[in-house]
């Protein structure tokens, strides 16, 4: 019968009092299962924000289901679009992307403009005004311009920019500021880093627009809406037929939108950060959980034989002891939620840096605190459950006696000659070591996890900046890369030769196509190059610079994948402007580059194939640093330029962002990581220190000092600790592997790949947090009472 | 005492015990037949490896013997499972070890209260601490006992359930002659005013006196059983 006095039992007395007596330890565990449950938390519930954010926003303002471009097609074919089964809705619309000069700016910068009917009220991707008024009908000059744009310039209603449109310069008055679900995520066609200062959305009345690109009547570009069930595949096949006499691009789907697709592989990747890394630290947490419950449970065999005598079942005792495992999982997984709903908000205002919705707000959900509370409670269990059940699975009588003396034998090592000439300190630490060859072995996995976790971030940094080099420094050397608005003759490239500061001109040829191989498909563009491409050119993954062959495709590794070709195989290309014309051509070779889908070929073979002269439609431009400002000014005037990018601002723009991001992730990898290996290593001091304390209290009565009798402890936590290093970089580099292959997509393909420098911040990290712990026990050690330790009884 | 028209409480025939020690074979007991009545007060008299500690752990359920048979009243001990051994020894059976095996996280207090919350009708610690003269230390560590306070909290952790049998495992091996004469007193005020029949092991021959009977094992075997005429308290013991 339980007494009334009394709200908590004597039982569950004991488990706070012990727990207390064990507080570094348990805080240790604690700290390891909260580092998992913060990046659950973090990771998961900003997965859940996003998720609900966007569903919630595509659905606000009618995000469409199908987009399409075409040259220019009458407004009549929209009623024909309506009438392909399963359409509901259709938007049409003129777009145009144009160069703008931005006030402040030096470079030419890229805009898009979006027509929008009269007040914003688009029937499908409609926007949503932030600040300031709709376009004035009467007023072409009016528009509203994207809010990541305004912000990166400073802008508001009242500013203005200009766009060249047609060679004119159109001064752009900034009325409002707002938002799309089309462009969550912006950023310049054919680019994959955002620059929002270089680069914005504005929305213009449809008659301003479609008058300046000789659109009345006409559009080239349209958004739809299928009805729920309806295939996008049949829609997607019937609105290519029907835009195919009007320069039709080829229509896609929502989950290709570059926006959407985008934000659903940052979910994609959430989600897998959100799962994988916390298994990692429950993991650690279950194991050191289970060598510091053995050794607890160990010297309390007397007292769980006396509870036993006295009537109290292994159910109940295992319960007891299991409980004790639960209190520290729970401690740490509240303690995590709350460390993980702040990472959450600093990573959902992260977030709006690259991405940007009307409201993003970090929400934690009933779910993945229920989640993460049930999981951490369960590994804690699995963890203690081996330890609780050997030690409760003592008879009774049998534990009233007292542990007979540890069996050691000499270690393996001491079996070689070398090794007998060893100092006693170091016999003692190997032949600990080897008597718990698996409790040393766990804690050398659990330090190695710790090298892994800081592998595999610092190694993402590395990854980011081999990118970046590759991308910039060997692939696409040109200062200046600028796209014409349609395609020009070869007198274009000496025209270029001539702008001011221009020291070298390299023509591109970009043909739009749709690539088919049987019913597979991609349409995307056809890169002619220059034989020997002194700036823009094809660069492996592994650095070496490609050399296209005189014939014949050259496709990206992803895109053979994707279309299940090779070397030897055919290519179906649909070119997709000018008269359309259809080829088969066969594929020369796959090159194994970093980027996703992407189709090469010598120039002069596109020209052949395209029954052409020199015709060009991009330039690489290598340029004297002291004339920019003065090129930058003529292109600004040129009528054919379409859109004008510049390395040195793309880079700076890129990195400044990357910066912030990376500062937090280093943070935290180097926080997280720190925990587990001094959550592992303190707990294996700990566990040795209390096994051991007699024997080393003896050591000192004789006559060893201090720090000789720390040696021997802290040289089996050095032992350990180097013995997790080359652990914890394999595995560091096999998760690193797998996770770049969740990460690879059709926009990049990235190596995974660690640096020398990356190794070496990994292993002095973990020796440091290592250190640490050897301190905070060496403490212990000096305070060890020599006469008590010998005189009390385990 | 034992009238012999009462049923005895224990009744082992024919008790061995062997254990495996690496490679050799342990005899604890060899043939042993005990039994116990109520309100008896026996003492388990021999040197170390007699078999006293063997016996009492199996009459305590903590130990099940190789072969013989053992009874407790309507309990047949050598064919229980654990969890009847556990239930057994919660509902019956009152232990007090040769080092006390307190919990040291525990007041004595609390210590008492392990046992009074899990079976019915038990006094309440305060009670059964009050019995072995503690009243005064119910809210002290174990740490902060001496070891003859220790003993007492044991001994009332052991009859706080009112435990029909009452087993003591040399229960002043690790104390003084003074301290040890308070916790048999202790103990031979339980048997009396409780009436719990009670086994006492000793290697301690002074102690013998307090018996109704005394049980002298060597070498695995009962070597005699002594009757006391009188039985003398514990503070006219010599040793």
């Amino acid at each position: 019968m339980v007494s009334r006095r009394r709200r908590i039992s004597a039982l569950d007395m004991k488990l706070l009092r012990d727990l207390w007596e064990m507080k570094g330890q348990a805080l240790a565990i604690a700290a390891v299962i909260a580092a998992g449950v913060t990046m659950f938390v973090a990771y998961l519930s900003n997965f859940n924000s996003l998720e609900r954010t966007l569903s919630n926003y595509y659905e606000r303002q009618r995000f469409a289901d199908v987009f399409a471009t075409a040259q220019r097609a009458p407004q009549r074919v929209a009623a024909r679009m309506a009438d392909i089964p399963g359409v509901v809705t259709v938007d049409t619309r003129v777009v145009a992307d144009v160069t703008i000069d931005v006030p402040g700016l030096d470079e030419p910068a890229s805009g898009r403009l979006v027509s929008i009917p009269p007040g914003g009220a688009s029937p499908l991707n409609a926007p949503i005004l932030r600040r300031g008024a709709w376009p004035d009908p009467a007023r072409p000059d009016e528009v509203v311009a994207s809010e990541m744009f305004c912000e990166a310039n400073g802008f508001g209603p009242g500013d203005h920019v200009f766009a060249i449109i047609n060679g004119r310069r159109r001064p752009l008055t900034i009325v409002g500021v707002g938002l799309s679900p089309e462009y969550v995520y912006s950023v310049r066609p054919g680019e994959i880093f955002t620059d929002n200062r270089r680069y914005g959305i504005f929305w213009m009345n449809r008659q301003a627009l479609a008058s300046a690109f000789d659109m009345e009547g006409g559009f080239n570009d349209v958004a739809l809406t299928l009805s729920p069930g309806a295939s996008d595949d049949e829609v997607i096949g019937q609105l290519d037929r029907l835009l195919e006499p009007y320069g039709g691009l080829g229509a896609y789907p929502r989950r290709l939108q570059v926006s959407a697709w985008t934000l659903s592989n940052e979910l994609t990747q959430l989600q897998t950060f959100g799962l994988v890394t916390p298994m990692i630290f429950l993991a650690v947490a279950a194991f050191i959980l289970n060598i510091a419950l053995a050794r607890a449970l160990a010297l309390q065999r007397a007292q769980i034989a006396a509870l036993k005598a006295l009537g109290y079942a292994n159910r109940e005792l295992a319960w007891h002891y299991v409980k004790w495992a639960l209190a520290i999982a729970a401690i740490g997984s509240v303690a995590g939620m709350a460390v993980g709903a702040w990472l959450g908000v600093q990573m959902i205002e992260l977030y709006n840096e690259y991405f940007r919705f009307p409201m993003l707000e970090y929400r934690l959900s009933i779910d993945v605190a229920a989640g993460s509370m049930a999981g951490s409670l369960l590994v804690a269990a699995l963890g203690a459950q081996s330890a609780v059940r050997r030690a409760v699975a003592v008879p009774p009588a049998e534990a009233m006696r007292p542990d007979s003396p540890a069996k050691y034998r000499p270690s393996i090592g001491e079996r070689w000659r070398v090794f007998r000439r060893l100092p006693q300190a170091s016999r003692m630490v190997l032949r600990n070591v080897e008597r718990q060859p698996v409790r040393a072995a766990m804690s050398v996995v659990g330090i190695g996890f710790a090298g892994a976790v800081l592998l595999i971030g610092f190694s993402f940094i590395d990854v980011m900046n081999v990118l970046i080099d590759e991308q910039f420094m060997y692939a696409m050397r040109q200062d200046v890369t600028v796209t014409f608005s349609r395609p020009l003759s070869a007198g274009a490239v000496h025209a270029v030769s001539r702008l001011p500061g221009v020291i070298d001109v390299e023509p591109m040829r970009i043909v739009p196509a749709r690539l088919r191989v049987g019913h597979r498909h991609r349409t995307l563009a056809v890169t002619g190059l220059e034989p020997a491409p002194r700036l823009h050119r094809v660069v492996e993954r592994s650095g070496r610079v490609f050399t296209l062959p005189p014939d014949g495709l050259v496709l990206s590794k992803m895109l053979g994948e994707v279309l299940g070709v090779g070397p030897g195989g055919a290519v179906r290309v649909e070119v997709l402007e000018g008269a359309r014309p259809v080829f088969d051509v066969p594929v020369a070779a796959l090159v194994d580059d970093s980027m996703g889908v992407q189709a090469y070929m010598r120039l002069d073979a596109l020209h052949r194939l395209m029954r052409e002269g020199g015709t060009l439609t991009a330039a690489a431009l290598m340029v004297d640093p002291g004339r920019v400002d003065a090129l930058n000014a003529a292109l600004k005037q040129l009528p054919a330029v379409a859109g004008v990018a510049v390395r040195d601002a793309t880079l700076r723009s890129f990195r400044e962002t990357m910066a912030e991001h990376m500062n937090l992730i280093i943070f935290f990898n180097v926080f997280f990581a720190g925990v587990i290996a001094f959550g592992v290593v303190y707990n294996a001091a700990r566990v040795s220190l209390s096994e051991r304390g007699r024997e080393l209290a003896s050591l000192r009565v004789l006559g060893y000092t201090r720090g000789e009798v720390a040696l021997i402890l802290v040289g089996e936590l050095a032992l350990l600790t180097v013995l997790s290093l080359p652990l914890g970089a394999a595995v560091g580099y096999a998760l690193g592997v797998y996770i770049m292959t969740i990460f690879t997509n059709e926009v990049y393909r990235l190596p995974f790949l660690v640096t020398p420098q990356t190794v070496a911040w990994t292993f002095l990290t973990v020796i440091a947090a290592a250190a640490v712990s050897a301190l905070a026990v060496r403490r212990q050690l000096d305070r060890l009472d020599l006469v008590g330790v010998l005189k009390s009884r385990e | 005492m034992s009238p012999p028209g009462e049923e005895p409480v224990f009744v082992a025939r024919n008790l061995t015990k062997v254990y495996p020690m690496g490679e050799v074979e342990v005899h604890a007991l060899r043939g042993v037949d005990f039994d116990l009545y109520p309100r008896e007060f026996v003492v388990l008299l021999g040197p170390s490896g007699s078999g006293k500690s063997t016996l009492l752990n199996i009459l305590g359920g903590l130990d099940v013997p190789t072969s013989g048979s053992v009874v407790y009243r309507d309990h047949n001990l050598t064919t229980a499972n654990e969890a009847a051994l556990t239930e057994y020894r919660r509902d019956h059976v009152g232990f007090v070890f040769q080092f006390y095996n307190l919990i040291p996280s525990l007041t004595a207090r609390e210590n008492v209260a392990l046992v009074t919350e899990i079976v019915d009708d038990p006094m309440t610690p305060a009670e059964a601490l009050g019995l072995v003269g503690l009243t005064g230390r119910l809210d002290h560590f174990p740490a902060q006992l001496s070891g003859g306070e220790q003993q007492r909290v044991a001994i009332a952790r052991a009859i706080a359930k009112r435990p029909d049998v009452l087993l003591c495992d040399e229960p002043t091996g690790a104390l003084d002659i003074t301290t040890g004469v308070v916790v048999l007193e202790a103990i031979a005020r339980v048997n009396r005013e409780l009436g719990t029949s009670t086994v006492v092991i000793t290697h301690n021959a002074a102690i013998a006196g307090m018996a109704d009977r005394v049980v002298r094992l060597a070498d695995g075997r009962v070597a005699s059983v002594d009757r006391n005429a009188t039985r003398i308290s514990a503070r006219e013991l010599s040793w």
